[in-house]
C-alpha cells in the first residue's frame, strides 16, 4: 500500500510517499533530506501534535488562559485531551510553567500555562 | 528567540517610560508625537527618532463585495481568534472559512479542536496563501476540505447567517455560471489579506511602496522622512514573527545610530524586484554600509525548482537555486560588503526569479 504526505520538517514541503506493508515501511520516496525519511516513518507510525488552546480561569483578570501540552502528544488523543482540559479550570494568579493537568492520558506531556495572569 | 514576555521583563528591567492604553494621535513633521490616554490626558514628545510599528490590521468583508444580507456570524478570523482565545466565547458551530492565510488556517484547527465543525476553507487563488505546515497540521489533520480557485459569492440568512453560496472562479478571478454551491454555516470567517496600518505615517508624508503597502526604507528600517523608522507588519505582512524581531532589532539599531549621530549620509540606490519578484524590503541601500544587508521578498506565484538572480549593472551577483518559492513564504538574499564595494550612485540592485 501506498501513503502520499507532505513534509513539514521545513518550508520546502516535500511531497514524500512512503510504501507500507502489514504496518512494515518498506520505502520513503520524495523527500530531499534525512529529515523527511524521519518525520515520514515517524508520521505513520507515531504521529504526534503539540496542543495548543486555553483553559477556564477563575478570578483572572481574563476569562481564560493560553495553554499547551509540554510536550507533543499522539495525534489521535488530541480530542480526547480536549475534553479533559475543557473540564479543568485554574484559579488566578497563574505564571506561565504552572501544571493545569498533570500526564495528561498518561501520555507523559503535562497540560501547561503559557501566559501570565496576576488575577483580578 | 525570545518570547513576548522575556521581551517585557527586559523593557522592565529599563528606566523606558511605556505608555499602555495610550492612542498615538499624529507625529508631526517635526518628530513631535501626540498622544492621548485617560490618566494624562494629551501627551506631547518631542521625539528625535521614531520607530513607527503599527502593525497591519484584517481586510474586512466591505472589501470583499460579497452579496447578500448582512447577519450576524460573518466576522474576520482575528475577529474569532479573541472571541475563542481571549474572551472565552465560540463564535459559532458550522463554519466556513474564506481565504487560505494562516491565521485562516489557524482557527480551522481552533475552531475543531473546540467542537465546531468547519466545513470547508475556500481560496480565490489556484495556491494557498498559508505556509505548508499550517496546511497539513490544521486541515489535513482534520480532513478540512480546501478547494482552491474558489471563493464565498453570497450569504444568506437575516438575523443570523444560515448559509453562503460558494463557487469556482475561473482564471481572471470571477466566478464561473453553474459552478455555485450552498454550503449550510452558521459562521463565515474571512482570512483575506493583511493591510499595513499607515495612517500616522501617511499624515507625516512618507512615502509608501504601493506593493507592500508600508513606508519605503532603507538597510536600517528609516524611513524617506529623517529620523523616522519602521519595522514589523506596518512595514511588510510577514509570516514568521522571528523575521519581525529581526527586523524589530535593525531598526531599533537605526535609530540608536541615528540619535548618537553615528552612521548618517552615504550614497543610496535602489533595489527592484522584477520577473516574478512582487517586492522588495529594503527598497533602498546604503552602498557604504559595512555589514552586509539582507534584503526581503516575496515572489508572485509559486515557482518550483526556479533560480533567484540578484543583478547589479549588468552583473551577476549571485544565483542561488531553489526547491521551491510560493507568495506566502517570504525569501530572502544576502548583499555583501564586497558585492555593494563595486557600485556607485547610479547602480540599481534587481532579484529576478529565473525559471
Amino acid at each position: 500500500m501506498k501513503k502520499s504526505l507532505i513534509c513539514v520538517s521545513c518550508p520546502l514541503g516535500c511531497p514524500i510517499e512512503v510504501e507500507i506493508d502489514n504496518g512494515e515501511i518498506l520505502s520513503v520516496t520524495g523527500n530531499t533530506c534525512k529529515r523527511g525519511d524521519a518525520y515520514a516513518r515517524d508520521e505513520l507510525t507515531n504521529p504526534v501534535r503539540s496542543l495548543t488552546t486555553t483553559v477556564k480561569l477563575v478570578n483572572g483578570s481574563l476569562p481564560v488562559v493560553p495553554v499547551k501540552s509540554s510536550k507533543p502528544v499522539p495525534k489521535d488523543k488530541m480530542f480526547e485531551c480536549m475534553k479533559i482540559i475543557n473540564q479543568a479550570s485554574i484559579e488566578a494568579p497563574v505564571k506561565i510553567g504552572d501544571v493545569v493537568v498533570k500526564d495528561i492520558l498518561s501520555t507523559g506531556a503535562d497540560i501547561i500555562v503559557t501566559n501570565n495572569d496576576i488575577g483580578k | 528567540m525570545m518570547n513576548i514576555n522575556e521581551f517585557i521583563a527586559e523593557v522592565e528591567k529599563t528606566d523606558i517610560d511605556v505608555y499602555t492604553d495610550t492612542m498615538v494621535l499624529d507625529v508631526s513633521k517635526d518628530n513631535v508625537v501626540t498622544a492621548v490616554n485617560n490618566k494624562d490626558g494629551l501627551i506631547k514628545i518631542q521625539a528625535v527618532a521614531v520607530v513607527l510599528a503599527m502593525g497591519c490590521r484584517e481586510r474586512p468583508r466591505g472589501a470583499l463585495s460579497i452579496a447578500g444580507s448582512r447577519p450576524a456570524g460573518v466576522m474576520t478570523a482575528g475577529t474569532a481568534q479573541k472571541y475563542v482565545n481571549i474572551d472565552g466565547y465560540m463564535p459559532g458551530r458550522k463554519v466556513v472559512i474564506l481565504g487560505s492565510g494562516d491565521i485562516g488556517l489557524i482557527m480551522a484547527r481552533r475552531m475543531t479542536l473546540e467542537g465546531a465543525e468547519v466545513k470547508v476553507v475556500c481560496e480565490l487563488m489556484p495556491y494557498s496563501g498559508g505556509l505548508t505546515r499550517n496546511i497539513v497540521q490544521c486541515l489535513d489533520d482534520f480532513g478540512i476540505p480546501l478547494r482552491l480557485s474558489c471563493t464565498v459569492v453570497s450569504t444568506h440568512g437575516k438575523e443570523r447567517l444560515e448559509g453562503v453560496t460558494i463557487a469556482q472562479v475561473d482564471e481572471r478571478l470571477k466566478p464561473i455560471p453553474g459552478t455555485e454551491e450552498y454550503i449550510d454555516c452558521d459562521t463565515l470567517l474571512l482570512s483575506v489579506g493583511l493591510i499595513p496600518e499607515n495612517e500616522l505615517s501617511k499624515g507625516v508624508g512618507i512615502d509608501l511602496d504601493t506593493v507592500t503597502g508600508g513606508p519605503v526604507v532603507d538597510e536600517y528600517r528609516e524611513t524617506l522622512h529623517k529620523g523616522i523608522f519602521a519595522c514589523g507588519n506596518v512595514l511588510q505582512v510577514h509570516d514568521l514573527v522571528d523575521y519581525v524581531t529581526e527586523e524589530s532589532k535593525i531598526a531599533g539599531k537605526g535609530a540608536a545610530n541615528y540619535i548618537f549621530g553615528k552612521k548618517q549620509g552615504g550614497t543610496f540606490i535602489n533595489t527592484k524586484g522584477v520577473n516574478g519578484v512582487r517586492y522588495i524590503v529594503p527598497q533602498r541601500v546604503n552602498i557604504e554600509n559595512e555589514d552586509g544587508v539582507k534584503l526581503y521578498f516575496r515572489v508572485g506565484q509559486v515557482y518550483k525548482g526556479a533560480k533567484v538572480v540578484v543583478e547589479c549593472d549588468g552583473n551577476v551577483l549571485s544565483s542561488k537555486k531553489k526547491v521551491k518559492l510560493a507568495p506566502g513564504e517570504m525569501e530572502n538574499v544576502l548583499i555583501t560588503p564586497e558585492m555593494l564595494r563595486n557600485m556607485n550612485e547610479n547602480s540599481e540592485i534587481t532579484v529576478r526569479i529565473e525559471e
